[in-house]
């Protein structure tokens, strides 16, 4: 009977899964494992817009040629052709090309409605310019075509840049103090801990035990309750996460339609339970260690 | 193995005053004197739970008041130690409890089970391996603690009126155990109120009062 009674086990020679409790540390951990999950997710989303924006509108520039078929003001050809030379020839331009007829109206579609096809209105030539993504100065184009707009989309983009780091600095801000609190939430019950094995701890130190060895079964404790807590606050946030992605979608350029949560969301999300984890070992084991050097 | 030369233990005031005397390896002795007289203070010192204040205390060659702390858990492994209120973990089976020791010198587990099976035969509580401390007797409780004392076989074996919660007839199966590990090459300090016990069993004697040694012989 004794070799089944005597199996080998892990040891809770301190009576630690009463001391530390499986509710309030789990849940707690578990609710900052939450706001992590929201928070990391929001600053890679974040992340993710601003190099969209970047790559996106903010490499784009519009010039519109009024006349567009009249002669250059300083060169032989039309004002298109000679405006679309220089633009081509310009320093950081990646490409250009004149919008074709039906594009144009569906620019104007939007303001005049269907009516815009059958307005006989002289309409300017409108040319897209993709950037390598860096400043270019277009100044030399209006001097050719006189009354040439140039408008650039990188100015609100890069405010849109500023705003997207704004949030991941937030973000970034809110993961450091959820690390805190959770780092405070383990060493309370740990100290609790220590305060209701008291005497067990001080029996076992008698034995013999080393601080590593008293400081590794708090520690293996605390990593358990942290890292399944994270666990369950992540589960709790992915449909959240779902939800949020799908409001997300038309800042991207999508539907709002259901959204699949993006891979590097996904990636980043698993980093959470294995932090918890690691604030839980390290904060038991350096709160442990602390409390026994006052044993001899 | 056991030697005091001068030495003085303060907690808010002082309880042991300038001891000094010898135990040499293998020796029986019995620590008597009256309550207050500082005997659970001198075990204390001796399970290393409490470094002296003044003097020189040298347990296995090595002096206590150097030693770093790191080197204090290997020392206290080579010590068993039965407390008079016994000390078992009560959320822990018998086994475990007996076991304690021997996993924290991280012996193998089926050793473990081996010595620690046998020992509670020895001690007859092998039909309460799985029991916990609270559903025993207070003798049983105190076979509990001897057997976890002295199942890593300690040089150094501490005794705190480990008679006190016994009848005669248990007393005496202890005190035949305390020789036995005596014989087996232990060195034995027994602290005790039992004045029958001690002429029952003649031995060297230290007397403390007053936390003073007045007798040593």
């Amino acid at each position: 009977m004794t070799r089944a009674l005597l199996r080998p086990r892990r040891s809770d020679d301190f009576g630690l899964r009463r001391a530390l409790s499986d509710r309030l540390l789990p849940v707690l951990v578990g609710a900052m494992a939450f706001l992590a999950a929201l928070a990391l997710a929001g600053a890679l989303a974040a992340s993710g817009l601003a190099r969209h924006w970047r790559q996106g509108a903010g490499a784009l520039l519009t010039v519109q040629v009024p006349q567009p078929g009249a002669p250059a003001a300083d060169a032989p050809g039309t004002r298109i052709d000679r405006v679309l030379a220089l633009i081509r020839a310009t320093k950081g331009v990646a490409g250009a090309r004149v919008l074709g007829d039906d594009e144009l109206l569906g620019l104007l579609r939007p303001w005049l409605g269907e009516a815009a096809g059958r307005i006989a209105l002289p309409l300017p030539a409108v040319i897209e310019v993709r950037t390598k993504g860096e400043q270019v100065d277009l100044a030399g184009v209006v001097a050719t075509a006189p009354g040439t707009l140039v408008e650039a989309d990188a100015a609100w983009t890069q405010r849109l840049e500023v705003l997207a780091r704004s949030l991941q600095a937030c973000a970034g801000l809110v993961l450091a103090v959820v690390a805190f609190v959770s780092t405070a939430v383990v060493a309370v019950a740990t100290r609790a801990g220590l305060a209701a094995r008291r005497d067990a701890i001080e029996t076992v130190h008698g034995l013999g035990a080393t601080d590593a060895y008293i400081a590794s079964r708090f520690a293996r404790r605390a990593t358990t309750l942290a890292g399944f807590g994270a666990l369950a606050g992540l589960a709790l946030a992915v449909p959240v996460l779902a939800e949020l992605t799908r409001l997300a979608a038309p800042l991207t350029g999508q539907p709002a339609a259901p959204q699949a949560i993006p891979l590097e969301i996904w990636l980043g999300l698993p980093a959470l339970p294995l932090a918890a984890a690691a604030i839980g070992w390290l904060t038991a084991h350096g709160t442990v260690r602390r409390w026994l050097r006052r044993l001899p | 193995m056991v030697r005091l030369d001068r030495v003085g233990l303060d907690y808010r005031v002082a309880v042991l005053h300038d001891l000094s005397f010898e135990v040499p390896q293998g020796d029986f002795r019995w620590l008597v004197g009256p309550s207050g007289a500082g005997k659970t203070s001198l075990l204390r010192l001796l399970h290393l739970a409490a470094r002296p204040s003044r003097g020189r205390l040298c347990l296995f060659d090595r002096d206590i008041g150097r030693a770093r702390r790191a080197e204090l858990p290997l020392l206290r492994r080579r010590i068993g130690m039965v407390f008079q209120d016994f000390r078992l973990l009560p959320h822990l089976s018998v086994f475990d409890n007996v076991a304690l020791p021997l996993r924290i010198a991280g012996r193998p587990e089926g050793q473990i089970r081996v010595d620690v099976v046998e020992l509670l035969s020895w001690v007859g509580l092998s039909r309460k391996l799985q029991v916990r401390p609270a559903e025993l007797s207070g003798g049983e409780q105190q076979r509990v603690a001897i057997a976890r004392a002295v199942v890593a076989r300690p040089l150094l074996l501490l005794a705190d009126e480990p008679t006190g919660n016994l009848d005669e007839v248990q007393a005496e199966r202890l005190m035949q155990l305390l020789h036995e590990m005596n014989r087996l090459g232990a060195t034995v300090i027994v602290a005790t109120h039992n004045t029958g016990l001690v002429a029952r069993h003649p031995a060297h004697t230290l007397r403390l009062e007053e936390g003073h040694l007045i007798r040593d012989d």
